[in-house]
């Protein structure tokens, strides 16, 4: 961008020439066509010149920070800052066009992350932020089920660290040592002890004798750096990948924000139940190369969030063999891997799949945390496991930007080795999820509204689309509005998960307890009632 | 730099654009348009318009190629590859500013890319492999000291470290509180009533917000006057909590800076700055220099030329950012300073970032006074004004990662809590911090006592150099000393300093960081961090460094 200052001298000097030796022609450059003399090559170089001169000021408008930068003069007056200061304000605002009140700027992808959220998603937690239901103290509170957390097993957690959490932080008579471990610069990337137990964790999780290897593994302050960290290592600024939608809000945030990697989305229908079809990856994979972008891989999440569904093994493998066919890179974020509760289908870690086969492993990367599966987000706890080694040096350089406090490393190394605490855990957990399932789905059942076939998750997909005034996505965001302010609960609508079908609303019910099922069917049952009389 | 073809572009008259249709009547012009120029007939026109269009394809051309690294894993993936019909047309005349581009990352490229591997980002490539293949000898001398660490009872012969800023000296202090307090932090108090424990567990493990929770900063920012000596207060809602100051560094230039922008750094600096701000946000770094001779002060007629140095360049520098009490020499940053700093900021336009990260562990002379830059706050300035502080150093526990933004910048301030997501601080952390910021008693008496032993410290070591004849600079805070052993390097460069921290690390066993990985134009110095030294390691560690000096002097 450096060449566009350089050419401001130029633009210029043809005008004013021009306009003193062929007046005529310049003012209407088609008559020249017309007449013949000389105006084809007019009529296409000024309409040219024009361009090009409307790309120079649209640049300026959109980056400006070279032209500003070579354009603007040191400053004039050093005897008095304020007034130096005021002058160099006001030419740089008619430079910009932008307000004169900016004393100093941002960077532009500063500003943009500064802008508030417009995203449904998060201005629906926002509000909830503000006026969170409580049975007692805030009976008519906003109902969240627009974040996906576990509170279910909350007892056995407190429970434990009730026992063990002096032990884990203290450790037992080797009190300097642990507090050596704890307090002082530890490796960024995590405690090989922790990774040890993190391993263990995920193959008890995903079943099967799957083993992971710890060594393959990097850790980090959440699933959402980890997603981040990865795309930093895939993919350059202006790359893109592949995502089934409907996809996790967060992504937008997690993949577009700083690393200037783009979504291509490849819509799943209700009629596939939401299945990834390669079909409709090919196709999108297609699009994208003609609109010049560069796949560099394909992300998917399994148990699919929001719908809850679980990739066959044979979908795992078409998607495998196509992505070695594009030469890209394969993401699966199996965060829900441990949040199962349907019995019918069984969950296949992609890790499994490769573990046979013929694949090239280095373009396999895995995503898992603890924010689901052992309802601790507030630990803030990601994993990348990845079989491509140069991805794990980068990953592991860049934990220094999101690593795990000690203290909280030291107390899941005893909780996950605490294989008796653990076992009972899952257990009691899926059981409980598979509970308030049948109870929450039960109940929307007998509203009239079903949901997507799904087997794990903290959620349900609804089809909400009989509530809907108008089949668009205006239509869903109105039903939306009415549920949060109405009816007052939260739920993610599907726009905000790149849903083309509309009406289709992101449901969680693991954060309630079992007696308020109730109260929220009664909630969305009079908000039902609404639209259906509204009609 | 990028200008140098257009000039080409103009004098060399060229065919193949505007043919299709110039053809018919206006050929001669076409290819010769300066022939038109001088014939005067509507030439002047043409020989104007017909570069500047030209220009603007090669524009096209450049922009197309720029901001893309897919077509360096294209060239370098010959079955890959889609050959881009753009760079057939034109290609080979510019194939010098085309490859001048993108470079690196071919580079780095080519060497692994054997047929279908999958590929990894350019960046990646740049951030996994260290450039020249050889690491810095600021990581290499702390891998050696980990791998290898010295133990007075099992490892005698290990090497010590004194290459990491970590303060051991209060740890007691911390730990005891640690025994008592822990648990209620975290689960809440055993002798309430059953709701209030379930009310506890659920503010530790559940979803909170990433920017940290309210009460951990309001006890930051009591924290940070009571460091300060309640000469300026904080408030907590300008506050922004991250994982470490690391990222809060990096979220800073992120907001304050895009890639391609710079900061102007004071050197000698912190060695972790060039990956903070670099590495993935793409901003650079013009090193200050700051000489011996002033003490290592900075002087903003230095600062002025870096500026204009970089202006020259085509770079757009965006801020100052300058660590107070400096990091490593250790002095402070006086009023006047400060003040001057600002005033150099206002006049640029640009932003100050003031790193304190040792504010609370300034152990010098009770007349030199810190000052902080929150405390020159003023209306028109405080919109270009950003405070970096940490949990790592001060009440040393680097362990637990807590970094603190603290602002007056709406924007950034907004910005930075969105991008907290990336690097928030755990739950249980932000409890067990609440608690312990909030016991007074135990925060005045640590500030107190970790002054104290830092001092005392400090003496003892540089005390023990100067018998040596190594001097150090004048320091008043931080962990360390900044010692000038300029006298002992075989040759006065950097490779000479690198040899002495090689024998220094290899015969003498003792881990340092050289000058030259913070930047320091002069060679010879060295950081020695002593804060992790207890009192009886000093005499082993001076002891093994006056064996490398007499080796030093006897060689020349």
């Amino acid at each position: 961008m450096t060449e566009s200052p350089s050419s401001e001298p130029e633009p210029p000097s043809p005008k004013p020439r021009a306009a003193a030796g062929n007046g005529m022609r310049l003012v209407v450059p088609l008559q020249g066509v017309v007449q013949g003399r000389g105006g084809l090559i007019l009529g296409s170089l000024i309409p040219c010149a024009l361009f090009y001169f409307l790309q120079l000021y649209l640049k300026r408008h959109r980056s400006p920070k070279p032209p500003a930068s070579s354009s603007n003069p040191p400053s004039p007056s050093s005897s008095s800052p304020n007034l130096g200061d005021l002058a160099r304000t006001s030419s740089r605002s008619n430079l910009l066009g932008r307000g004169s009140i900016v004393p100093v700027r941002l960077s532009s992808r500063g500003m943009a992350i500064a802008k508030p959220n417009d995203s449904p998603y998060y201005v629906g937690l926002d509000k909830v932020a503000g006026d969170r239901f409580h049975r007692v103290d805030n009976p008519e509170g906003i109902i969240q089920l627009g974040l996906s957390e576990n509170t279910l097993c909350f007892d056995l957690i407190e429970r434990w660290m009730k026992e063990n959490l002096m032990d884990s932080l203290m450790g037992g008579d080797g009190a300097e040592l642990s507090i050596n471990g704890m307090a002082t610069y530890q490796p960024f990337d995590g405690l090989m002890e922790l990774k040890v137990a993190m391993a263990d964790f995920m193959s008890r999780v995903m079943g099967k004798g799957v083993s992971f290897n710890p060594s393959q593994m990097v850790l980090m302050a959440g699933a959402t750096p980890a997603i981040e960290i990865l795309t930093f290592c895939l993919a350059d600024h202006g790359n893109a990948f592949l995502i089934p939608t409907p996809y996790y809000p967060g992504f937008d945030r997690d993949i577009k924000f700083r690393t200037g990697v783009e979504l291509i989305p490849v819509h799943c229908r209700s009629t596939d139940n939401f299945m990834l079809t390669v079909t409709a990856l090919d196709q999108a994979y297609n699009q994208a190369r003609k609109r010049g972008l560069k796949v560099r891989g394909i992300l998917f999440s399994n148990p699919s969030n929001p719908v809850g569904n679980i990739l066959s093994r044979e979908t795992l493998y078409e998607l495998l063999d196509f992505a070695q066919e594009k030469n890209i890179h394969i993401i699966s974020d199996e965060i829900f891997a441990g949040s199962l509760y349907g019995t019918a289908e069984e969950f296949v870690s992609v890790a499994e799949i490769i573990e046979g086969e013929e694949f090239d492993k280095s373009r396999v990367h895995i995503i898992y945390g603890l924010s689901k599966d052992l309802s601790l987000p507030g630990f803030r706890v990601g994993v990348v496991y990845s079989y491509n080694e140069n991805v794990l040096a980068a990953a592991k350089r860049l934990t220094r930007f999101s690593s795990i406090s000690a203290p909280t490393q030291r107390l899941l190394i005893s909780m996950l080795s605490d294989a008796k605490f653990i076992e009972e855990y899952i257990e009691t957990n899926r059981k409980r999820i598979r509970r308030m399932y049948d109870l929450f789905v039960g109940g929307l059942d007998q509203l009239g509204i079903r949901c997507a076939k799904s087997s794990g998750g903290l959620y349900c997909w609804a089809d909400m689309s009989v509530l809907i005034a108008l089949y668009s996505e205006k239509g869903e965001l109105e039903l939306w509005d009415k549920l949060l302010n109405v009816g007052k609960v939260n739920v993610t609508p599907g726009s905000a998960c790149h849903c083309i079908e509309p009406g289709w609303f992101r449901c969680c019910f693991t954060a309630l307890a079992e007696e308020d099922v109730p109260l929220v069917m009664e909630r969305i049952g009079k908000v039902a009632e609404m639209c259906k009389s509204g009609h | 730099m990028t200008r140098s073809p257009e000039p080409d572009e103009n004098s060399k008259p060229s065919s193949n654009i505007g043919g299709g249709g110039g053809g018919v009547t206006t050929a001669m012009r076409v290819i010769i348009p300066l022939q038109g120029v001088v014939q005067g007939r509507g030439g002047v026109f043409l020989g104007s318009v017909i570069p500047c269009a030209l220009f603007y394809f090669l524009q096209l051309y450049l922009r197309r190629n720029r901001d893309d690294p897919r077509e360096a894993d294209d060239r370098s993936n010959p079955q890959n590859s889609e050959p881009r019909d753009d760079s057939g047309s034109s290609g080979q005349q510019l194939a010098e500013i085309h490859g001048f581009h993108r470079t690196s990352s071919r580079n780095l490229l080519s060497p692994r890319s054997p047929a279908g591997r999958a590929y990894v980002s350019g960046r990646a490539s740049v951030i996994a492999k260290s450039p020249g293949g050889s690491e810095s000898p600021y990581y290499a001398g702390m891998r050696k000291a980990t791998e290898d660490p010295y133990d007075e009872t099992g490892n005698p012969n290990g090497i010590i470290q004194l290459g990491l800023a970590q303060n051991k000296l209060t740890m007691d202090l911390v730990k005891e509180w640690l025994v008592k307090h822990a648990t209620e932090a975290i689960v809440g108090g055993g002798g309430d009533d059953g709701d209030d424990e379930h009310l506890s567990i659920n503010g530790v493990s559940t979803y909170q917000p990433c920017d940290g929770l309210m009460d951990l900063k309001v006890a930051v920012s009591s924290f940070m006057s009571q460091c300060m000596e309640h000469s300026v207060s904080f408030n907590p809602s300008n506050m922004v909590l991250t994982a470490g100051e690391t990222p809060a560094i990096e979220i800073l230039a992120f907001s304050l800076a895009d890639a391609g922008n710079a900061f102007l750094v004071p050197t000698p600096y912190y060695p972790g700055f060039d990956r903070d701000v670099k590495w993935r946000t793409g901003v650079e770094i013009i090193p200050v220099p700051c000489r011996s001779a002033d003490n290592f002060a900075l002087s903003i007629t230095s600062l002025d030329r870096a500026f204009n140095q970089a202006k020259k360049r085509g770079l757009r520098v965006r801020g100052v950012l300058i660590s107070n009490p400096t990091s490593p020499v250790g002095n402070l940053l006086t009023r006047e300073t400060l003040y001057s700093i600002l005033d150099f900021a206002r006049d640029k336009n640009i932003h100050v970032v003031s790193n304190e990260l040792f504010v609370g562990s300034s152990h010098g002379r009770a007349d030199e006074e810190f000052v902080s830059i929150a405390e020159l706050v003023d209306e028109v300035d405080k919109e270009r004004l950003h405070l970096v502080y940490g949990l790592s150093k001060d009440i040393s526990l680097p362990g637990f990662r807590v970094g603190v933004i603290y602002s007056f910048n709406d924007t950034v301030l907004s910005a930075a809590r969105h991008l907290t997501r990336f690097s928030p601080v755990s739950g249980p952390t932000q409890h067990l911090l609440i608690a312990m910021l909030s016991d007074v008693q135990f925060v005045q008496e640590f500030v107190k006592v970790n002054r104290e032993r830092l001092r005392r410290t400090f003496d003892a070591f540089a005390g023990g150099l100067k018998k040596m004849g190594i001097d150090c600079a004048e320091s008043n805070g931080g962990f360390f000393c900044w010692a000038n052993m300029s006298e002992w390097i075989s040759s006065y460069s950097e490779k000479g300093e690198l040899e002495l921290w090689d024998k220094l690390l290899k015969t003498g066993k003792v881990s340092v960081t050289p000058g030259s990985c913070c930047h320091c134009i002069e060679p010879g110095w060295f950081r020695f961090c002593f804060a992790t030294l207890t009192e009886r390691e000093i005499p082993v560690v001076l002891e093994r460094i006056r064996g490398v000096a007499e080796s030093c002097k006897s060689q020349s």
